[in-house]
């Protein structure tokens, strides 16, 4: 069949650049590694070690070795995970980072959740009602959420939802109470306090969720609705929209059958990114809300100038950001011939 | 008298056979003035942006109080006649930083756009003029750059660096160049193609003065367009770099690092943080407006 083959093809272009690119993000942080003003052989021998003492170290550490070999040898230990240790917590850095991911996957699903189930119903109306009172909308929120730092939001959610209204739990990923009855199994703290039937802390869980996911969710509908929009209107205007409308199919069915399926491909794209770019949202929102997660443990770490957490997590954050970048595109081009 | 005056200037601008090289361009300016001006959200825009510069400039006139004076009596005051946003928990005057602020935001803004619009613009249009491998190859690159996260790379830039000013900038540049670097290509390719550089080139120009005096300048107004736009991105990452601790140093009055300021005392003396996040807003917004009303003053063309 000559369309798996090109789906094949294109699949294995995709692939190629996506592995260029992660070539090109890890040269980047292995760059930024070196030229950092602390000496890595003085942080692991001290300031008064003897000369000889200070040879050793810095042949044990390979850095008397030309740079293309050191690259190649720090690539080899990002594929095995060796992230070096972490300072702040004397853990393997790979260790900490399997600890804290769950809490930021957690935050950026349900915020990438409200983002789409909010998102893609006010595109579509505002497509529908182009120039009435849902465009605008949509129009406003984008604008805002260009326009509002993350971090910010935050902050006033919690001056008024927490402290003045009492409507949700506080900082934090559960109160304090509640800190560690539930066992770990999945990570994903909510799931894990059902799976022991634990509900009073699932309960207090979400309430510590839905704030912070709500502030990334903002941002994630603001991005969907506008992208949806201009998809849909894009679709409304083709010549297989009119054909079905003559046929006599009703309006629902003409929106949400015949004009929203074929924008379901880009929109796939839109949401993966959106999904990206909140991963790296949660670095800002996490430390507002001390929030456990992937975010605060890099902020955390670039406080206390801990370079081998600071990178690892770096590393992390770009491997999964370039990899629903890649996702998103072969969704576009295998599900729509069009961009093909 | 004056009617007349203005009338016959305007006449002089919308004329339909000018006169003179200086009439046309100040007759197509003037089009295009009024083609942004309808657009009233775009106006609000500029206002936002030039009261932005203006407070910059004359923020020692603007400002009640010196943004670095202590007064650990009057500390943590709330709004009040004296102090119209309160004060911080030095005793500062909030209002005061808040305008002197303005000058650091408009400094990382004006050198974010003058180191990486010109680099994106020159290799734009040596990609785009020469195609081939040389554009496959500074494509392939931009499209890398353009797949990093930018926020975190900017973090681990900084915390390589040492946190400061002149670091975040670094580091806000050599994340946000590409978006450019395409914009010039994209209009590069269609400049290429064109007979009056089919003629410069039998005149015997070379190719790097084809590029800068033939290509370049046409580049030009689509950057800037899309530097208008990117202006609001700038000024949220730098503040979020603030905010962590990594942009300019205390005491200096910038509005991310007021934020964080006043984290902690967020629930008891709110406008500490409220104040400096609602300049930002205004001024994100203002540049969005902006680059929206440019934006299409310039694509009705």
């Amino acid at each position: 069949m000559a369309s798996a083959r090109s789906t094949a093809k294109l699949v294995s272009a995709e692939v190629t650049t996506f592995a260029i690119t992660m070539l090109g993000l890890l040269l980047v942080t292995f760059l930024i590694g070196r030229v950092i003003p602390i000496d890595p052989v003085l942080a692991v021998v001290g300031d008064r070690a003897p000369p000889d003492v200070y040879d050793k170290a810095r042949i044990a550490l390979g850095l008397d070795k030309p740079l293309w070999q050191q690259f190649l040898t720090y690539l080899g230990q990002v594929a095995r995970g060796e992230f070096g240790t972490s300072v702040m917590t004397s853990n393997p850095v790979i260790l900490d980072i399997k600890r804290v991911f769950p809490a930021t996957l957690e935050l950026a699903t349900l915020g990438t959740l409200i983002g789409v189930s909010l998102g893609i119903p006010l595109g579509v109306a505002a497509a529908v009602y182009k120039g009435r009172w849902p465009d605008n909308l949509v129009r406003i929120l984008g604008l805002f959420g260009y326009s509002i730092p993350v971090f910010w939001l935050g902050l006033m959610g919690l001056l008024l939802f927490y402290a003045h209204l009492g409507w949700v739990g506080g900082p934090g990923r559960v109160s304090v109470a509640f800190d560690d009855l539930v066992t770990t199994k999945t990570g994903v703290l909510i799931l894990d306090a059902i799976l022991e039937g634990e509900w009073e802390v699932a309960r207090d869980a979400f309430s510590h969720l839905i704030l912070p996911a709500s502030v990334l969710g903002f941002f994630s509908l603001a991005y969907i609705s506008r992208m949806t929009r201009s998809f849909m209107i894009n679709e409304l205007s083709q010549a297989y929209i009119l054909t079905a409308r003559v046929k006599g199919a009703s309006e629902t069915r003409v929106i949400w059958r015949h004009a929203l399926r074929n924008a379901a491909a880009p929109l796939a794209t839109v949401i993966a990114l959106s999904y990206a770019g909140l991963l790296e949202g949660s670095v800002l929102t996490e430390t507002i809300f001390a929030w456990p997660g992937l975010g605060r443990y890099i902020t955390a770490s670039l406080l206390q100038a801990d370079m081998n957490a600071v990178l690892g997590g770096t590393v992390v954050v770009g491997v999964v950001f370039i990899s629903l970048n890649l996702f998103a595109d072969i969704m576009a081009r295998v599900f729509d011939p069009r961009t093909r | 008298m004056r009617a007349a005056t203005s009338q016959s200037w305007r006449d002089w601008l919308l004329s339909e056979a000018p006169q003179s090289r200086a009439q046309a361009r100040a007759g197509q300016a003037y089009r295009r003035w009024r083609g942004f001006t309808e657009n009233w959200l775009g106006v609000v825009g500029l206002v936002i942006v030039l009261t932005l510069i203006g407070m910059a400039i004359f923020a020692p006139w603007i400002a009640p109080y010196d943004p670095l004076a202590q007064n650990l009596s009057q500390r943590l005051q709330p709004v009040s006649w004296q102090h119209w946003c309160g004060t911080d928990s030095l005793g500062r005057d909030i209002f005061s930083r808040i305008v002197y602020g303005s000058r650091v935001t408009l400094l990382i803004v004006g050198l974010v756009v003058v180191t990486v619009g010109p680099l994106g613009l020159i290799l734009g249009c040596v990609a785009g003029y020469y195609g081939g491998a040389v554009d496959r190859i500074l494509m392939r690159v931009t499209d890398i750059v353009l797949a990093f996260p930018k926020l975190i790379l900017a973090l681990a830039f900084v915390a390589a660096l040492g946190p400061g000013l002149e670091n975040a900038i670094i580091a806000i540049a050599i994340t946000s160049w590409p978006p450019y670097a395409r914009v010039a290509r994209t209009e590069t390719m269609v400049i290429r193609n064109s007979d009056y550089i089919a003629a410069a080139k039998l005149q015997g120009a070379s190719s790097l003065r084809i590029i800068m005096l033939h290509v370049v300048p046409l580049c030009v107004p689509s950057v800037i367009v899309r530097s208008t736009l990117d202006m609001a991105g700038v000024i949220l990452t730098a503040a979020g770099l603030g905010f962590l601790g990594l942009g300019a140093q205390p005491p200096t009055p910038e509005w991310g690092a007021m934020i964080a300021a006043g984290r902690e005392q967020i629930f008891d003396q709110w406008w500490v943080a409220t104040f400096p996040g609602l300049a930002i807003c205004i001024v994100a917004l203002g540049f969005n407006l902006l680059g929206d009303g440019v934006r299409d003053a310039l694509d009705a063309r």
